[in-house]
C-alpha cells in the first residue's frame, strides 16, 4: 500500500490561477448562459421600474422585514438540519459495509422526488390536529392535542424532509472523490477515527457540503407549496399573494428583487469563505476508500436513516395509496396517466442532460477561471434558482412572448426554463468534482501534445463523469416534480405527472391524484438504482484493476 | 472503456428523451384517450380559421381532421373539474379546443404579461375577481347582449366584458347530529362572539373563496364590521383549515360542528360516499353577506384572432347541455334560465344573495391587509 500525502495541499492552500488559460470557446459558452440567466433579473428590474410606486410601497411595508427574517431563519434552520442528517447518512452508505448498503443509499436520496406541497399535505394528514397520529395517540394514550404542526415547526419539518438529499448526494459524491490516503496518514500519525473525520474528512468535504447547503437554503427561500399549506408566511408567500390577490406584478417584482439581493449575498459569502482552498491530491494514485465494519453506532444510524426516509416517502405514498385503493373500489378510471408518465420521464431526462451539459462550461469557468469575473459567472444562475417558480415562469412568459414568439410554449423553451431553474444544482455538483482534480493533470496532458479540447475530453470529462451522473439524477428528480414553469411554458395540452396531480388536488379530487402521485414517487427509484449500480461497478473495477 | 460507454449512454439518453417527446407531441395521431387535450402541433402558431358568422351547432361530431378551427382556452378551472366538458365542446362544435390548465390568478397574470401576442382566445376563470382584473386592463372583448342576457344580471360584467357560467354559494355546513338548523344564527355576523360555537367552528382564512367573502363583507358592511367579525370568530378559537373540502370532511366526522364553505363540497362528498352523511348546508336566503354567490366565468380576449369561434364556445357553455354538466357533475348552479339546479339545492331564484358587483371583488389587497392585521395570515 502506498501512502503519500503532500502536506501543502492540506495546510497551505494552493492558489490555482493564472497558470492555465481556459479555452475561449468554453468561457464564451459560460458567458452566454450567464447572460441568458440575467434575462429574468432584467425583467424584474424593468417591471418594478414600470410600477415603482407599488414596488416601493411593497418594499417599505413594515411586514416585509418580518417576512424576510422568517424566510432567512427558515432557510438557515433547514440547511443546518439537512447537514446534521445528511453527513452521517452519507458516511454510512459510502464508508461502512452495512448490509443492504446500496439499497439504503438509494432510499436515503429518494425523498427529494417528493414535491414539497405533497409532503406538506402528507404531514398535515398524519401529524395534523385531526391527522392519523392524533387519532392514534388519542385512542391509545388519551392525548387529545398534539403539538401545533402549523407554523415554523411544520414548515421546517416538511422542507427538511424533502431537501436533505441535496446535501446527502453532494457529500456522497465528495466522499467518493477524497483520496483516503489523507485519512490513512492521519490515522498512522495517531489520530483517532473521530478526530480524523473532523480534522481531515470534513474540511475536504467542504465544497460539496457548502454547495449542498446553498441549494437547500435557496430552495427554502423560493418554496411556496409547503409554507402555504403549513401556514408559515415568508417573503415568497407575499410575492405569490401579490399576483393572486391583487394582480400586482410590480409589487411582486420589487419583493423578488429583495430575494435576489439576499441570494447574491449568500452566494458571494459562500464564495469568499472557501476561496483560498485546494481540495485535490497533488501526487499519488486514486483508490477507493476501504469500508469499515458496521459498529453498534452504524446500526443505530441505519435505523435512524430508515426512519427519516421512510417517513418522507411513506407519508405521501401512504396517503396516495389510500386514495388509489378507494378510487379502485369506486371503479374510477383516470385517462391520460400513462401518457403523462411518458411525458414526465422524457422531458425530465432531456432537461437533466441539457442542464448538466450546460453546467460543465460554467463549472469549469468558475474553477479554473482566470479572472474574478469568470469565477462569478454562476451568480446569475443562482439568482434564477432562488426565484419563486411563478416569478421565473412569468418572467420567461413575458420575455419569450415578446422576443421569441416562435419559441413561446414549445418544448425547447420549456427545456430552457428547466435549465434556468435548476442549473445551480448541476453546476454545484460538477464544480465539486472538478475542484478535486489537479490542474497538473491537464497541464501534463497539454505538455504531452494534446489540444485543450482533447485534454478536456480525455482527462477532465471522464474523471468528472461520476459527478456528472449524479448531477443528471439531481436535475431529473427536481424536474419531474416542477410545477409553475411546466404549467405556464409547456406546449398546450402537454400534461405531466406533476400537472396532473395539481389538476386533481386543486379541486380536491384526491382519487385522481393518487396514481400520478405513486408514479411520481416511483420515477425516482429507477434512475437512483441505475446510478447506484453503475457506481458500484466502477468501484469494483477500480479494486480489481 | 467504461467512460466512453457512459458518454455514449448519455447521448443515447438525450436522444431517447427527445424522441419520446417528439413522438408525443409530433404529428402522428395521438393514442390519447378522450380525457386529454392533446394537440398535433407544439408551437404557439395558429391557423386563421374559416368561420361561419352565425353560431352553428353541428349535429354530429366530425373527426378531428375535419374540425373547422382551433381555439385556445386558458382555464383557471382544473381539468378534473371541467376537462370532460371542454372535450365535449370541441366535439359538438367541430373545433379543436386547446386548453392550458393552471391557477386562475397565474393564468390571468400570464395573459397580462403576454400582451397582444397572447395565444389565448378565451379565459375561463374560477372567480369573478380575475376576470375583473383582465377587464380593467382592457384585455377583454365586448360580448353581445344576446349572450349576456341569458344570465341574470348580478352574474355578469356590468360592462358586458365577461359572463358568469356557473354559480357557487357560500354556505354554513353543519353536522346534523350535533346542530339543529334553528341554532344557526340568522346572520353570519352573529357567529362572532357567540359562545355556543366556541371551539366548534371551522374556517379557511387562506382560501380564495373565503377571502372573496371577506372582500364582499367589507364592501357591504364596511371595514370596521369586517374586522370585528374576523376578530370575533378568531376569539372563538375555531379550527383552521387550508381548504373548504377539509372543513366539510371534518364536519362530517363530527370533529367540528359547523364551518364556512362553498356549497358544492358537501355534494361532492355525498357523491363519493354513496350513503347518507350526517351533514347539511345552511343557505342564507335573506340577503345576508353569508349567502354571497360568486361565479366562475368566461371572457373573450380582445387580442383573439378568432373571436367568432370564441363566441360559439361561450354560446355552447351557456346552452342547456353544458349547463346541465355544471348542475350534475360539479354541483354548481347553472346560470342559464330554465336549467334547474341539482334537486338537493334550493333554486337559484330563491337564493336572494347580497347585492354586490362581483367585479369589485378583484381588489383583495385590503382584505389581505385586514387578515394580516387580525393575525390570520
Amino acid at each position: 500500500m502506498r501512502v503519500r500525502v503532500s502536506g501543502p495541499a492540506l495546510e497551505q492552500p494552493v492558489v490555482v490561477r493564472r497558470q492555465w488559460r481556459a479555452p475561449a470557446l468554453d468561457e464564451l459558452v459560460a458567458i452566454v448562459i450567464a447572460l441568458i440567466a440575467l434575462g429574468p433579473l432584467a425583467y424584474l428590474v424593468w417591471r418594478s421600474w414600470q410600477g415603482s410606486e407599488n414596488a416601493l410601497a411593497a418594499l417599505q411595508h413594515p411586514r416585509t422585514v418580518t417576512l424576510l427574517l422568517r424566510s432567512l431563519g427558515l432557510a438557515a434552520a433547514v440547511a443546518g438540519t439537512s447537514v446534521l442528517l445528511a453527513l452521517p447518512l452519507a458516511w454510512l452508505t459510502e464508508r461502512v459495509a452495512v448490509p443492504g448498503r446500496r439499497a439504503l443509499a438509494i432510499l436515503f436520496a429518494l425523498p427529494m422526488a417528493v414535491p414539497s406541497y405533497l409532503m406538506a399535505y402528507a404531514v398535515v394528514a398524519t401529524l395534523g390536529p385531526r391527522g392519523a397520529l392524533a387519532e392514534l395517540t388519542g385512542r391509545v394514550l388519551g392525548i387529545e392535542r398534539l403539538p401545533e404542526i402549523y407554523g415554523f415547526f411544520g414548515a421546517w419539518l416538511t422542507l427538511t424532509l424533502v431537501t436533505y438529499p441535496y446535501v446527502y448526494l453532494a457529500v456522497r459524491a465528495s466522499l467518493r472523490g477524497i483520496d483516503p490516503s489523507f485519512e490513512d496518514a492521519a490515522r498512522l500519525l495517531g489520530r483517532g477515527r473521530l478526530a480524523t473525520f473532523w480534522s481531515i474528512t470534513v474540511p475536504l468535504l467542504r465544497p460539496g457540503l457548502v454547495s449542498g447547503m446553498l441549494l437547500v437554503a435557496l430552495y427554502v427561500l423560493s418554496d411556496f407549496g409547503a409554507i402555504a399549506i403549513l401556514r408559515y408566511p415568508t417573503l415568497t408567500y407575499s410575492i405569490y399573494n401579490q399576483y393572486r390577490l391583487s394582480f400586482d406584478r410590480a409589487a411582486a417584482a420589487g419583493l423578488a428583487l429583495l430575494l435576489v439581493a439576499c441570494t447574491s449575498l449568500l452566494v458571494l459569502g459562500e464564495r469568499q469563505w472557501r476561496r483560498r482552498a485546494a481540495f485535490f491530491r497533488t501526487a499519488g494514485s486514486s483508490r477507493p476508500a476501504p469500508r469499515a465494519r458496521p459498529s453498534v453506532w452504524a446500526w443505530g444510524l441505519a435505523g435512524f436513516g430508515l426512519l427519516i426516509s421512510g417517513v418522507a416517502l411513506g407519508l405521501p405514498a401512504g396517503v396516495a395509496l389510500y386514495w388509489w385503493l378507494r378510487a379502485r373500489r369506486l371503479g374510477e378510471v383516470l385517462p391520460g396517466v400513462s401518457e403523462s408518465f411518458v411525458h414526465s420521464l422524457g422531458i425530465s431526462l432531456a432537461a437533466a442532460i441539457v442542464t448538466v451539459a450546460l453546467a460543465f462550461p460554467v463549472a469549469r469557468a468558475i474553477v479554473r477561471g482566470a479572472s474574478r469575473l469568470t469565477r462569478l459567472l454562476d451568480l446569475p444562475l443562482w439568482i434564477a434558482y432562488s426565484l419563486p417558480g411563478i416569478v421565473l415562469a412569468l418572467a420567461l412568459v413575458s420575455l419569450s412572448a415578446q422576443f421569441l414568439p416562435i419559441l413561446y410554449q414549445t418544448l425547447p423553451l420549456l427545456l430552457l426554463g428547466y435549465a434556468l431553474r435548476f442549473l445551480p444544482e448541476a453546476v454545484g455538483t460538477v464544480r465539486a468534482v472538478l475542484v478535486q482534480q489537479s490542474p497538473r493533470w491537464e497541464e501534463a496532458a497539454r505538455t504531452l501534445g494534446l489540444r485543450p479540447w482533447q485534454a478536456w475530453f480525455r482527462i477532465q470529462l471522464p474523471l468528472a463523469l461520476p459527478g456528472a451522473l449524479s448531477a443528471v439524477l439531481l436535475v431529473f428528480l427536481t424536474t419531474v416534480k416542477e410545477l409553475p414553469v411546466t404549467l405556464l411554458l409547456s406546449p398546450i395540452g402537454f400534461m405531466t405527472l406533476a400537472t396532473m396531480i395539481w389538476n386533481a388536488t386543486a379541486d380536491a379530487y384526491w382519487s385522481h391524484a393518487a396514481l400520478p402521485t405513486l408514479l411520481l414517487l416511483g420515477t425516482g427509484v429507477i434512475p437512483m438504482a441505475f446510478l447506484s449500480w453503475w457506481e458500484e461497478r466502477s468501484v469494483r473495477r477500480g479494486r480489481e484493476g | 472503456m467504461r467512460r466512453r460507454d457512459l458518454l455514449r449512454l448519455g447521448g443515447f439518453g438525450l436522444a431517447a428523451g427527445m424522441t419520446v417527446l417528439a413522438g408525443c407531441t409530433g404529428g402522428s395521431p395521438s393514442p390519447t384517450p378522450a380525457g386529454s387535450a392533446q394537440t398535433p402541433t407544439g408551437g404557439a402558431e395558429r391557423t386563421p380559421a374559416p368561420v361561419s358568422l352565425t353560431p352553428v351547432q353541428s349535429p354530429k361530431a366530425p373527426t378531428p381532421a375535419a374540425r373547422s378551427g382551433t381555439i385556445t382556452v386558458y382555464s383557471g378551472r382544473s381539468k378534473s373539474l371541467i376537462g370532460p366538458l371542454l372535450d365535449r365542446v370541441g366535439e359538438e362544435l367541430g373545433l379543436d379546443v386547446r386548453v392550458r390548465y393552471g391557477d386562475t390568478a397565474e393564468l390571468a397574470t400570464a395573459i397580462l404579461e403576454e400582451g397582444e401576442r397572447s395565444p389565448a382566445d378565451l379565459f375561463f376563470g374560477q372567480d369573478a375577481g380575475a376576470l375583473g382584473a383582465l377587464a380593467k386592463e382592457g384585455r377583454l372583448m365586448q360580448l353581445p347582449a344576446e349572450l349576456l342576457e341569458r344570465v341574470p344580471k348580478p352574474y355578469r360584467s356590468p360592462q358586458g366584458l365577461w359572463v358568469g357560467v356557473s354559480g357557487r354559494v357560500r354556505t354554513v355546513v353543519y353536522n346534523t347530529e350535533r346542530v339543529r338548523p334553528e341554532e344557526i344564527p340568522a346572520s353570519i355576523l352573529d357567529f362572532a362572539g357567540n359562545e355556543r360555537w366556541r371551539a366548534r367552528l371551522g374556517w379557511a382564512p387562506t382560501n380564495g373563496s373565503f377571502q372573496a367573502f371577506v372582500t364582499a363583507l367589507r364592501r357591504l358592511r364596511g371595514e370596521e364590521t369586517a374586522r370585528a367579525w374576523l376578530a370575533g370568530i378568531k376569539a372563538l378559537n375555531p379550527q383552521v383549515f387550508s381548504k373548504n373540502s377539509s372543513i366539510v370532511q371534518a364536519t362530517i366526522k363530527g370533529e367540528i360542528e359547523a364551518g364556512f364553505v362553498n356549497h358544492y363540497y358537501l355534494m361532492r362528498e355525498r357523491a363519493q360516499a354513496g350513503q347518507p352523511l350526517p351533514a347539511e348546508n345552511y343557505f342564507y336566503t335573506n340577503g345576508d353577506p353569508g349567502g354571497l354567490v360568486n361565479v366562475a366565468g368566461i371572457g373573450i380576449l380582445a387580442s383573439s384572432r378568432v373571436p367568432d369561434l370564441g363566441l360559439r364556445l361561450v354560446d355552447y357553455l351557456l346552452s342547456e347541455p353544458a349547463q346541465r354538466y355544471f348542475s350534475e357533475q360539479t354541483f354548481e348552479y347553472p346560470l342559464l334560465e330554465g336549467v334547474p339546479a341539482h334537486p338537493d339545492l334550493p333554486p337559484l331564484h330563491q337564493l336572494n344573495p347580497p347585492a354586490i358587483d362581483l367585479s369589485d371583488l378583484d381588489d383583495l389587497r385590503g382584505t389581505l391587509a385586514l387578515l394580516q392585521e387580525v393575525g390570520l395570515l
